[in-house]
């Protein structure tokens, strides 16, 4: 078969997006792909090489970046307003049906925008190309009680273990993990199968997972974090943005402990965001695209190698 | 003792699980947006060919399982056990009835056979795509029972019973695929 059809869609649709964007006054931007810190998240592994002649003596290290977000908070932090970003990001060890090492993101923040207000030019921008009723909110607990777990945040990691044993999911009865993980475990073993022909955002996921969201202003338990999740696939995640500085700190220093608790790679702080945050980033919103699985489910597909001209089997 | 990472689990892959050998027939890694991922693994018990299904932690550990497949001919049965020669080195095994479950009713003798070895020892023997036995067994002539599809119950001179058509008669060589267990030809002389 001929590459062109695919090549098409693919040119179509990112001419689409940057249409989008014009129309609603929101710049592209572009910021480097190479930088010497990276994103700590313990479950994100950046990949690296090193160079000469920076300003350190010796070679010195750099990481190419998960996701464009904390040079376009700096960008945010001076003054630039609306931006988007689309382009390449990079993830070492992500190799799957719906994982692929190398994939294209679109990124963008709104200032003074709400998480809802984001969630409604999400939902604007993806009808455009996935022909979709009307998009549903649930918050995470909403979805754990539609999975049979009430009250999700007073029930311990024991009793979500046992839940799951008595759901006959696979291997509940043998893992040893800590609550965040058995979270994670209902997520991707009961709610994305419950969902997997729906369309719905997941909002207000627990505050121990927030990443670079805040804290909700009325609830403790959870932070202004969404994601659009369709036929079970994960395609966006977005934040309210975290923009104190010092809390920013304290979640990346935890994020560095939990690294070094796994014998992780030990990453260096992004010192530059920090002191663009304490500088003052806008009250805004932001929120990431995985541009190929939006494309996979517009054509139809089922694997992201269908949607690239050169999945990571070809390189 | 070997060990893998979920990283490195691929189909065919045999590991070690609860203390049996096994082969990964199915393997995906899920992942919520951000957190824990997982690998959902589907493995198929090689001594009880049951398909059991698992959940690891991405980055965790298996066992490998030492598991490999040998050309061998088989030789003869003795009491619960049936030997087999290594065509080059002459060693010779004996793989008991759990092993043979599937093979026995093919084999007569001096057939190779695949054998599965875990830790040296047989685990699965699996016949020859086709062996050629004789009918010892079938009724006369045209006039079987044509309920099923048109054909007739035959015994072979292994025991085993197969479907033929009705124009084959009693001590003739008939060519069985035994991946189905169905009759594929007469063998004519």
């Amino acid at each position: 078969m001929s590459i062109a059809p695919l090549l098409q869609e693919r040119a179509t649709f990112m001419r689409a997006i940057r249409t989008f964007f014009a129309e609603r006054e929101v710049m592209e931007v572009e910021t480097p792909l190479l930088s010497t810190t990276a994103n700590s998240d313990p479950h994100v592994d950046p990949f690296s090489t090193t160079t000469q002649g920076r300003d350190a003596e010796g070679p010195e290290k750099l990481y190419l970046h998960t996701s464009p977000e904390f040079f376009m908070k700096r960008l945010l932090a001076e003054g630039s307003g609306p931006i988007f970003q689309l382009g390449p990001v990079f993830r070492a060890g992500e190799i799957g049906p719906i994982h692929n090492p190398e994939f294209t993101m679109l990124e963008w923040y709104r200032p003074d925008f709400s998480m809802e207000q984001l969630m409604d030019e999400v939902e604007d921008l993806v009808t455009n190309f996935v022909d979709l009723p009307s998009i549903e909110r649930l918050t995470i607990a909403e979805a754990f009680e539609q999975v049979g777990v009430e009250n999700l945040y007073d029930t311990s990691a024991q009793q979500l273990q046992a839940i799951a044993v008595e759901m006959g999911l696979p291997s509940a009865d043998e893992l040893d993990l800590d609550w965040d993980s058995w979270v994670d475990y209902f997520i991707v073993l009961a709610i994305q199968p419950r969902f997997a022909h729906a369309a719905l955002f997941l909002t207000h996921y627990p505050a121990s997972q927030a990443a670079l969201a805040r804290i909700s202003p009325d609830n403790p338990n959870v932070a202004e974090r969404f994601e659009l999740v369709l036929n079970g696939i994960e395609i966006a995640n977005g934040f309210h943005e975290l923009t104190d500085a010092t809390e920013q700190r304290k979640r990346f220093q935890k994020e560095l402990d939990q690294r070094a608790e796994e014998g992780l790679e030990a990453l260096p702080m992004d010192e530059h965001l920090l002191a663009a945050l304490e500088k003052g980033l806008p009250d805004c919103s932001g929120v990431a695209i995985g541009v190929d699985r939006l494309m996979m489910l517009s054509m139809g597909k089922e694997q992201l190698s269908e949607v690239m001209p050169f999945p990571i089997q070809s390189v | 003792m070997a060990i893998v990472s979920t990283s490195e689990f691929r189909n065919g892959l045999k590991v070690m699980i609860d203390g049996d050998p096994c082969t990964i027939v199915d393997n995906e890694m899920v992942k919520p947006g951000k957190g824990q991922a997982f690998n959902r693994v589907k493995l198929k018990a090689l001594l009880t060919g049951r398909t059991l299904e698992r959940t690891f932690k991405s980055g965790e550990s298996l066992e490998r399982a030492d598991v490999h497949e040998e050309e061998y001919q088989y030789s003869y049965s003795e009491g619960d056990l049936y030997y087999f020669m290594h065509p080059e080195s002459f060693e010779q095994i004996g793989a008991d009835e759990a092993a043979m479950s599937e093979a026995k009713q093919w084999l007569k003798g001096q057939e190779m056979c695949l054998v599965t070895l875990w830790n040296g020892n047989p685990i699965s023997v699996t016949a020859p795509n086709f062996v050629e036995l004789e009918i010892t067994e079938t009724d006369p002539g045209l006039r079987g029972d044509t309920s099923g599809g048109g054909g007739k119950p035959a015994t072979l001179e292994t025991g085993a019973v197969v479907r033929v058509p009705l124009f084959v008669s009693e001590n003739e060589m008939i060519r069985v695929d035994t991946r189905t267990g169905e009759y594929a030809s007469r063998v004519k002389d």
